[in-house]
């Protein structure tokens, strides 16, 4: 009796499938991507670090434009990393587990069901990792204040990598477990406070002020993933510690990839 | 000892319980102790109403649903302990279609010979070739959501197969199909058979179960009521009144027909055929009952 091929080199091979097989659909989507991604960012941009300093609005504290500048471009990458990742990856979950059961042929593909979920994390932080690539010129070179920039290379390939992979994950964590019919709920209550208290617009120890509000934003991965940026980008802006950073973004990529796997095995196992 | 070929399905103790939801209602048996056994080559038929644990089954058999208890095998291979290496042996047409609609025609074919483990060039050639059989490549590069519904079930079809599965699995391939496309998709499901794909049908039409299929089971409240050919089926039906046997019936009948033969000649009118029938509908009805399953 000859031994069956071996599986986990089948389950490789399937995931390398089902990874080509997202990279083709992001290709041909390209022209909706690429807008969507830009759009956020580029608008953000312009209004407050083109149009504010022009009418003299005082965003960004007082005077220093350029700091604002700065502590924006670090945060924009975050934010455009989080919501592609997210968006990439729960909007078509959400629909082809409930609706159209199109997932069905790549979950009978000859790979353990989690090993099909870390999948979709992972075409998801490549879809996160294109958007920061697409979005970084745009946040570097679009603004007429000055910006002050030195790479880390070293963390900003860590906090790059971790912050594809969370969001991704985070993708999968809420595409699993929400019905099509509420996903415009995702912008509001989703999106938004992931966003506006992610520390995208002001540096997390700038809210000093408030105690309470500097507490509360600690739970939001957005948070730790805009402080990681300016801490791998920046120059003269404060910043979490890269390694408080690095240790978030790694246990907010395990529990999301806990609960995203364990997500879509109650869905598409019975 | 036996030389027979392992089984292409074989099933024991299989069973489906599903809890009871937490405010109310019992706990469902949907598959009930099912044993099964379907030889390599057989076209077997899963008949029975609605929730009859048709679907339980092939979602079990197919590593979709996860048993409460016994044991399942597909190709040789166990569903239940490894089911990733199972899913090698399992092609599946469900009713919905489950085509990728983000793919074309074409890329849904050589993506799912990419899941199991084709090369590039190998895909690409068995894209084209079940593109060709199946009389599709006029819509190659077509979009899913461009296809008739008839395409759509081929193309599901085409799809299931290309990996050469040990077991085809047809849950109900032919519902929502308007007549021509149904002829054709049996056209193609006729030109898998003679090739000697093992399948496993469910369906609500009789008279396809009773062309078909080698074997029907016909299954009802999770437990299978009876297992035969579709001819052992419709000779086993008891008699109306419950006290003559089949034979008795059968002799009855053709006693009746005699008549009518007889009497054709006396009048001379041609008869062009003369049957004598029972339908594997009438044996469904006798043993599912007729209310409502809803």
């Amino acid at each position: 009796m000859t031994a069956p091929p071996s599986s986990g080199r089948a389950g490789w091979a399937a995931f390398r499938s089902l990874l080509l097989r997202d990279l083709t659909v992001l290709d041909r989507d390209l022209k909706e991507f690429l807008p969507n991604t830009l759009m956020q960012p580029a608008m953000l941009v312009f209004v407050f670090t083109y149009v504010f300093p022009h009418i003299g609005q005082g965003v960004g504290g007082s005077g220093n434009a350029g700091r604002f500048s700065t502590l924006l471009l670090g945060g924009l990458v975050a934010q455009s990393i989080a919501f592609q990742g997210l968006f990439r990856v729960a909007l078509p979950l959400a629909r082809e587990l409930d609706i159209t059961n199109e997932l069905e042929d790549r979950v009978l593909a000859p790979a353990p069901i989690s090993l099909i979920a870390l999948e979709k994390i992972v075409a998801g932080a490549l879809e996160g990792l294109f958007a920061a690539l697409v979005v970084f010129p745009i946040a570097a070179f679009l603004p007429s204040t000055p910006i002050y920039l030195r790479a880390h290379w070293g963390t900003l390939l860590v906090v790059t990598v971790l912050s594809c992979y969370a969001s991704a994950a985070l993708g999968l964590t809420i595409g699993t477990r929400i019905e099509p019919r509420l996903v415009p709920i995702l912008l509001g209550f989703v999106a938004a406070p992931l966003g506006f208290f992610g520390a995208v617009f002001y540096t997390w120890d700038a809210l000093a002020p408030i105690g309470w509000l500097q507490a509360a934003v600690l739970v939001n991965p957005v948070l730790y993933m805009s402080e990681g940026f300016r801490a791998a980008l920046s120059i003269g802006v404060g910043h979490l510690p890269v390694a408080t950073v690095c240790a978030a973004l790694l246990a907010f990529s395990a529990v999301f990839t806990v609960l995203g796997i364990n997500g879509f095995k109650q869905r598409v196992l019975g | 000892m036996s030389t027979a070929p392992p089984a292409a399905i074989s099933t024991s103790g299989l069973t489906k319980v599903y809890p009871a939801p937490r405010r109310h209602g019992a706990a469902l048996t949907a598959v009930d102790g099912l044993d099964l056994s379907v030889r390599p080559g057989e076209i077997f038929g899963l008949l029975g109403p609605n929730g009859a644990g048709k679907t339980t089954t092939v979602g079990m058999l197919t590593t979709r649903i996860v048993p409460t208890a016994g044991t399942a095998q597909v190709g040789g291979v166990d569903v239940i302990a490894d089911p990733a290496l199972a899913k090698r042996s399992i092609g599946v047409v469900h009713q919905l279609n489950t085509l990728d609609r983000s793919l074309t025609a074409w890329e849904n074919l050589y993506f799912h010979g990419r899941y199991h483990g084709m090369s590039d060039p190998a895909a690409r050639r068995a894209a084209g070739e079940q593109l060709e059989r199946f009389r599709l490549s006029h819509r190659a590069q077509a979009e899913i959501r461009a296809l008739s519904g008839g395409m759509i079930r081929r193309l599901m079809v085409a799809r299931a197969v290309l990996h050469r599965p040990a077991v085809l699995f047809l849950d109900e391939p032919t519902a929502n199909l308007d007549p021509q496309s149904r002829m054709a998709l049996w056209d193609v499901l006729r030109e898998i058979r003679d090739e000697g794909q093992t399948i496993l049908l469910t369906t609500h039409y009789m008279e396809e179960a009773e062309e078909f299929c080698d074997r029907v089971a016909i299954m009802d409240h999770g437990r299978v009521l009876a297992l035969d050919t579709p001819a052992g089926l419709m000779r086993s039906l008891p008699s109306d009144n419950g006290t003559g046997s089949a034979a008795e019936d059968w002799r009855r009948v053709d006693a009746a027909l005699s008549e009518v033969v007889a009497l054709a000649d006396r009048l001379g009118l041609d008869l062009d055929q003369v049957r004598r029938r029972v339908t594997l509908e009438l044996v469904f009805f006798n043993l599912t009952g007729r209310e409502l399953r809803e």
